[in-house]
């Protein structure tokens, strides 16, 4: 099994602006998120029902598609659906070469980041220009996300600003009002300017082919209706039936996501602009990618994975991602639902990920649509081992299970390490478990004498 | 005696790293006269094995455990863990059918101590005493496994003495984690410090839980740090009778 998540732990641990960072950001989150739901008598019924809700659209996926793609191709949109990431990148770069499209704005989308969109574009020597503040920042710093929705929260502001005079050439001092500032007057030319905004989409309303967008900066107003087209790429899961589906998933998204009881701004989008208006692009696609998604859904036990929106609710409460961020993971999607589509969407079997996991059960209960999962990580471990084959640790756990038919054998050998933990010196447990013991001494056995002496009882 | 007969089920690393806490399971059973034996041919239930992913061997332990516990009116165990392992064993595709429905009827009668004591006999004052400060620690099992928050408070309040407190911050994860531990010991270390402090701003260096595992390997963490740590079960207060 890869060591890297480790590896990389050991650093990002050491790192106590980053881990000031952390806990500052998420604290902050959680803590308005936990007041928002404690003022909200509703809540356990709102999760019940996006949960239902969520479960009813993936049932009805290939129907939804259909009744989505009629939709979008009524109003004079183009609707395309790729099987895998390669296809998407294909598509996306086609529909920008036949607009003669050179300069690209976006908006925030993790499936642009699922599929190496940027790469692929900038590639191709179109320019690409993140207009999400924190998905600018990670940008101009040359890294991915940290975060499914908080891409920046490893950096502080006197970071950001370091970054903004460096990258930007602008004097900014680390006031945040003026480091908004700085972003968008180094956007705004590029909103006007670009050929094309790109987004992601929230969700994806099949009865009357919208995109729903939600976002707090307005940067996704500016992409979706400024350049003369618009594209919109997520994953086919995001379909829901009907527009009033919203209604329990936007009531849960922005509290689960950001403390926020409403983000600031809601754009449901209907397409290319009709013939006598004067807003919204010309010409819009929506790109729905499968990607591993139709495989999950046919996934009796890791399914659930896909009600996810993609709120980052597990990740801001998970206490190992509270420690090692989303680079820690060295995946895309990171921390407990990035156990999953890690291994479902970008290929990443080796289990690491799943084992980076104490199963505390904390995104278990923060999950706004009941996504069980600790549960899928469970899953996905069993998955790894299985795929792993004959391994000493296996072995290992097939030895045991076999002493444990042996009750008087069992007996012994526990006896036995009783005496061994005891006795047996520092540096040869130290060798015996690697890091373990660096860091914490072996358990031993309680001095009973002194259980006797501080309780009045204790005697077997 | 006419109330249920109770079969303690006593996990393997309590009966390997905490004897005791299985002895004082025993004389609080026979403080409150209750009807207990404990199956001597039991070993492990499988946990460690469910969750590093071997879930066949987990399965073989399991289906052991299904044999031994067969006969109890009720099983009760000084762990949530392992409980919650009981609790889960339908899930294990490679148990038989007919183990499968033995499982969920033995996972419902399976309790962890405080739970048993106070859902189930509804008792809260054992008559106890020990005099001194505590804190407690929700064992991630009991507290989101089983549900497991009121219960252990409501039986360590009711120790004549004992000054009961909170952990600052809310229930954490102490980062034990089994598997965890080992494949990823500076994370889990990391978690360990954080409980550590919260434990210190307490004013006690006591921490009592419904988890020996929890316990030893924060017990572990604070000797490395050289901070002072004493961890007891719920059990071994239940079970004190100290002078107050």
């Amino acid at each position: 099994m890869r060591q890297d998540i480790r590896d990389r732990s050991r650093d990002l641990l050491r790192d106590d602006k980053l881990q000031d960072n952390l806990r500052r950001a998420l604290g902050h989150t959680l803590d308005r998120r936990a007041a928002l739901v404690a003022e909200n008598p509703g809540w356990a019924e709102l999760r019940d029902r996006a949960r239902d809700l969520r479960d009813e659209s993936l049932r009805r996926l290939p129907e939804l598609r259909a009744q989505v793609e009629r939709q979008v191709r009524g109003r004079g949109g183009g609707f395309h659906f790729c099987r895998d990431a390669a296809e998407a990148r294909a598509r996306v770069i086609e529909i920008l070469d036949r607009a003669g499209a050179v300069e690209v704005v976006k908006g925030k989308s993790m499936v642009s980041e699922e599929i190496a969109l940027n790469a692929a574009l900038e590639a191709r020597g179109i320019a690409v220009f993140e207009g999400d503040l924190g998905e600018l920042i990670v940008q101009l710093r040359g890294e991915r996300p940290a975060h499914i929705t908080a891409p920046a929260l490893h950096l502080d502001r006197r970071q950001i600003a370091a970054l903004f005079r460096r990258a930007l050439g602008q004097d900014v001092d680390d006031d945040p009002v003026r480091l908004a500032a700085a972003a968008r007057r180094f956007l705004r030319p590029h909103f006007l300017g670009a050929d094309a905004g790109i987004t992601g989409a929230n969700f994806v309303v099949a009865e009357s082919g919208s995109v729903v967008l939600v976002e707090n900066e307005s940067n996704i107003r500016l992409a979706t209706t400024l350049p003369r087209l618009h594209i919109a790429i997520t994953g086919i899961e995001k379909l829901v039936p009907r527009l009033a589906d919203l209604a329990p998933l936007l009531a849960l998204l922005p509290v689960s996501a950001t403390g926020q009881k409403a983000s600031a701004a809601v754009s449901i989008l209907g397409g290319p602009r009709p013939s006598g208006e004067d807003d919204g692009p010309r010409e819009f696609h929506l790109v729905l990618v499968d990607n591993g998604r139709q495989a999950l859904i046919s996934d009796p036990i890791l399914r659930p994975a896909l009600r996810c929106i993609r709120c980052g609710a597990c990740l801001n409460v998970c206490p190992v991602f509270q420690r090692i961020g989303g680079h820690g993971y060295g995946a895309i999607y990171p921390g407990p639902i990035g156990v999953v589509l890690a291994r479902a969407l970008l290929g990443r079997s080796d289990g690491a990920h799943a084992f980076a996991c104490s199963l505390c059960g904390a995104c278990d209960e923060i999950c706004p649509v009941q996504v069980p999962l600790s549960r899928l990580i469970l899953e996905v471990r069993r998955r790894a081992q299985q795929d792993a084959g004959v391994t000493a640790e296996r072995m290992a756990h097939a030895a045991f299970a076999e002493m444990a038919q042996w009750p008087r054998l069992f007996k012994m050998a526990l006896a036995a390490s009783r005496a061994a933990i005891r006795w047996w010196p520092r540096w040869f447990s130290t060798s015996l478990t690697g890091g373990w013991t660096d860091l914490r001494a072996w358990p031993r056995p309680r001095r009973d004498g002194e259980l006797r002496r501080r309780t009045g009882s204790g005697a077997t | 005696m006419a109330g249920p007969r109770i079969a303690l089920f006593i996990p393997c690393f309590v009966e390997a790293l905490a004897p005791a806490t299985a002895g004082n399971l025993r004389r609080l059973c026979d403080r409150l006269a209750l009807d207990w034996y404990q199956p001597r041919e039991q070993t492990c239930c499988g946990q460690p094995s469910f969750n590093a992913g071997f879930w066949r061997e987990a399965a073989r332990c399991a289906a052991k455990f299904l044999t031994d516990f067969a006969d109890a009116d009720a099983v009760v165990a000084p762990s949530a863990s392992c409980v919650a392992m009981v609790r889960r064993y339908v899930e294990l595709a490679a148990l038989s059918s007919e183990q499968r429905a033995a499982a969920i009827e033995i996972g419902r009668r399976t309790h962890e101590i405080c739970s048993y004591l106070v859902d189930v006999l509804r008792i809260v004052d054992v008559g106890a005493s020990y005099h001194g400060a505590v804190a407690y620690h929700d064992a991630c099992h009991a507290l989101r496994g089983l549900g497991i928050r009121e219960q252990p408070r409501a039986l360590l309040r009711h120790v004549r003495g004992l000054d009961l407190r909170e952990l600052p911050g809310g229930p954490q994860c102490c980062g034990f984690g089994g598997t965890f531990s080992v494949k990823y010991p500076e994370i889990s270390a990391s978690m360990a410090d954080a409980r550590l402090a919260a434990l210190e701003a307490t004013g006690t260096a006591t921490l009592v839980s419904t988890d020996l595992s929890c316990l030893q390997h924060l017990g572990g963490r604070a000797e490395r740090r050289g901070q002072p740590f004493i961890g007891f079960h719920v059990v071994d207060l239940l079970a004190a009778q100290g002078p107050v």
